[in-house]
């Protein structure tokens, strides 16, 4: 099943256009507020655009004139929180979706057992809610919108409110039932974007960012937030020998790709740990050099990550002690152009 | 005992709250102190306090079911929808509630009364509403209406769409929805409501006594036949009462407040 939207929400600042081919999995990514819920509220039929559609395969689901029922549209949502029915044990759970499509009760629990074993939780059946850990729950949750046969499977944060330590279940099982499905998946997490998803839609402000390969987007960022998730620096400005920011700093790297012509958008792209910190600029050496104010350190495995606004420098705890960091402080952070990919955006 | 942190509340706090505690048992003493117990089965068996009894309960279960069947409805329009005036229409709803009952009964007598509103049309019909049982069921039903909408559209809210938003998206129409996640996930609400609204049914007076009048066997509930005995038979008045006391305090046991919350 394909899926193709195209919608503005007036209200919410929101007009986005993506597709999702048959069998894709596609990861929605952004920071908070910037659209990701509405993608999927529109999709599900929870949410009216005030111009647009929504097309599954060639289905008008939603439109000028065409407006298909949330129950009748046959996608399912999996949400960020299990949300099994509290009032009915697992097997009753999973069998609701066929049950409510008409199919018959000892039917809709065979096939409820049917998925139940195909998520690795055929042990549940007979457990009520309350006695499922967190993962358990989730994985129910899986085998219950995957018992409704949707055509097209959202996924809300499936694994954000997981406990570390099993979510690489879950992800493993979700990564072998997308497969060969249809699916939108929104994250904040770039390992679930790498493991699940064929593509990746990044939304800044109601709008698309930049969309690609999951690989490609998350190693080779063009938008702030796909560089954030990725754990990477980014500098936009245009090209003139260098990258010229906005505020005229020309930071030096290595061209990657097509070589850009004067005065094309590029960004400068490079890793925390590439990035030196200095209390007095550096003078005399072939590196790139910014003036900041730090805003944030935070540990980062066993490096402090120091945040100046959009830009992060990892140092080792003794370098943080040494030169006596803290927030409010203006330093200058340093990356050698060799450390920098420069690309067109 | 519960190991809960709290900070003091002030000494002298349990003082008035004692005294408000006294005021509410020291009748309810006062009253089993007069308590004629040698004939006390005697008394609240006799015909005219099983007629009585008999009465309120039939009719109080009757307008239960009614508000239950008038009053769910009301509560998810009031929950789950937006319309223009929603506001105002929350607060007609819970007119009756603030209303002394005896307005409610002028009310309903001059529209469902042979001289009111619909008193033609129903005459026509062969229908006399006033100082019928039917009268009797119409008034309990008309204050009890709003516990039940009020407790509902509580437990609607707190229950959240969340669990109706996935029954939708896995495929179940409004109606199943409705049927097998909305009413099973808010059924300690409907139970402590429709138990508020039997038990206002169950006391109501006002009302009654002003649309249905006090004819024995008909329209003389429980608190009616109280209320006439207090003059005649003041022993057959106290044991009566005791009796309702007790179907209140059993009432509390299965609507306490702690219940409707969770």
């Amino acid at each position: 099943m394909s899926l193709r939207l195209d919608a503005t929400v007036e209200e919410r600042g929101y007009a986005v256009a993506l597709d999702v081919a048959d069998g894709e999995t596609v990861a929605i990514l952004g920071p908070n507020g910037a659209g990701k819920s509405t993608t999927l509220d529109l999709v599900a039929g929870l949410l009216r655009p005030d111009r647009g559609a929504v097309h599954l395969d060639d289905r008008e689901l939603t439109g000028r004139d065409a407006w298909i029922a949330p129950h009748e549209r046959r996608v399912a949502l999996l949400a960020q929180e299990p949300l099994l029915f509290p009032h009915l044990d697992v097997l009753d759970n999973v069998a609701f979706g066929p049950r409510s499509t008409g199919t018959a009760r000892s039917d809709a629990r065979e096939s409820a057992r049917h998925w139940l074993a195909e998520v690795g939780a055929e042990d549940l059946a007979e457990r009520t809610p309350a006695q499922l850990s967190g993962g358990q729950a989730q994985r129910v949750a899986v085998a219950r919108a995957l018992a409704a046969r949707p055509r097209l499977l959202l996924l809300d944060e499936p694994m954000a409110a997981l406990d570390v330590a099993v979510a690489p279940a879950l992800r493993q099982t979700l990564r072998r039932v997308l497969a060969d499905r249809s699916a939108l998946i929104v994250t904040h997490d770039a390992m679930d974007a790498l493991i699940l998803a064929d593509r990746v839609v990044v939304l800044e402000d109601g709008r698309v960012a930049e969309e690609g390969p999951a690989t490609e987007v998350l190693t080779r960022p063009r938008s702030g937030f796909a560089a954030r998730i990725a754990g990477l620096d980014l500098l936009r400005g245009t090209w003139d020998d260098a990258v010229r920011t906005a505020d005229g700093t020309a930071v030096h790297g290595l061209v990657s790709g097509p070589e850009p012509a004067t005065g094309d958008p590029v960004v400068a792209v490079f890793r925390p740990a590439a990035v030196s910190v200095f209390r007095e600029p550096p003078g005399g050496s072939p590196r790139n050099a910014f003036a900041v104010e730090i805003t944030d350190l935070e540990p980062h495995g066993d490096q402090i990550r120091v945040r100046a606004g959009e830009l992060a420098a990892d140092v080792t705890a003794y370098a943080a002690a040494e030169l006596d960091l803290a927030p409010g402080m203006s330093v200058t952070f340093s990356v050698k152009a060799s450390e920098v990919a420069v690309y067109r955006t | 005992m519960t190991n809960q942190r709290q900070v003091g509340v002030p000494a002298w706090i349990y003082l008035p709250a004692l005294l408000g505690a006294v005021l509410v048992l020291l009748p309810l003493l006062g009253m089993i102190s007069r308590v004629d117990w040698p004939s006390f089965v005697d008394l609240v068996t006799s015909d005219s306090a099983l007629t009585a009894l008999g009465l309120s309960l039939r009719t109080s279960a009757v307008s239960t079911l009614l508000c239950v069947l008038l009053g769910v409805p009301m509560a998810v329009v009031l929950a789950r929808t937006s319309f223009p005036g929603q506001g105002v229409a929350r607060s007609l709803v819970l007119l009756p509630m603030v209303l002394p009952p005896v307005v409610g009964g002028i009310a309903l007598l001059y529209t469902f009364g042979r001289r009111g509103l619909l008193g033609q049309e129903l005459d026509a019909l062969g229908i006399q509403v006033a100082f019928s049982t039917i009268a009797v069921v119409l008034a309990q039903t008309f204050v009890s209406l709003p516990f039940l909408v009020v407790s509902l559209e509580g437990a609607l809210r707190s229950a959240g769409q969340r669990y109706e938003v996935v029954a939708a998206t896995l495929g179940a129409s409004p109606t199943t929805v409705f049927r097998r996640v909305t009413l099973p996930l808010v059924l300690p609400g409907l139970v402590s409501g429709a138990t508020l609204a039997f038990a206002r049914s169950l006391g109501e007076f006002g009302a009654t006594i002003t649309f249905a009048g006090s004819l024995e066997g008909t329209t003389r509930t429980l608190p009616l036949y109280v209320y006439q005995l207090r003059v005649t038979d003041a022993d057959a008045a106290v044991a009566m009462s005791l009796v309702l006391v007790v179907v209140a305090i059993l009432v509390i046991g299965v609507a306490r407040p702690g219940r409707v919350a969770s």
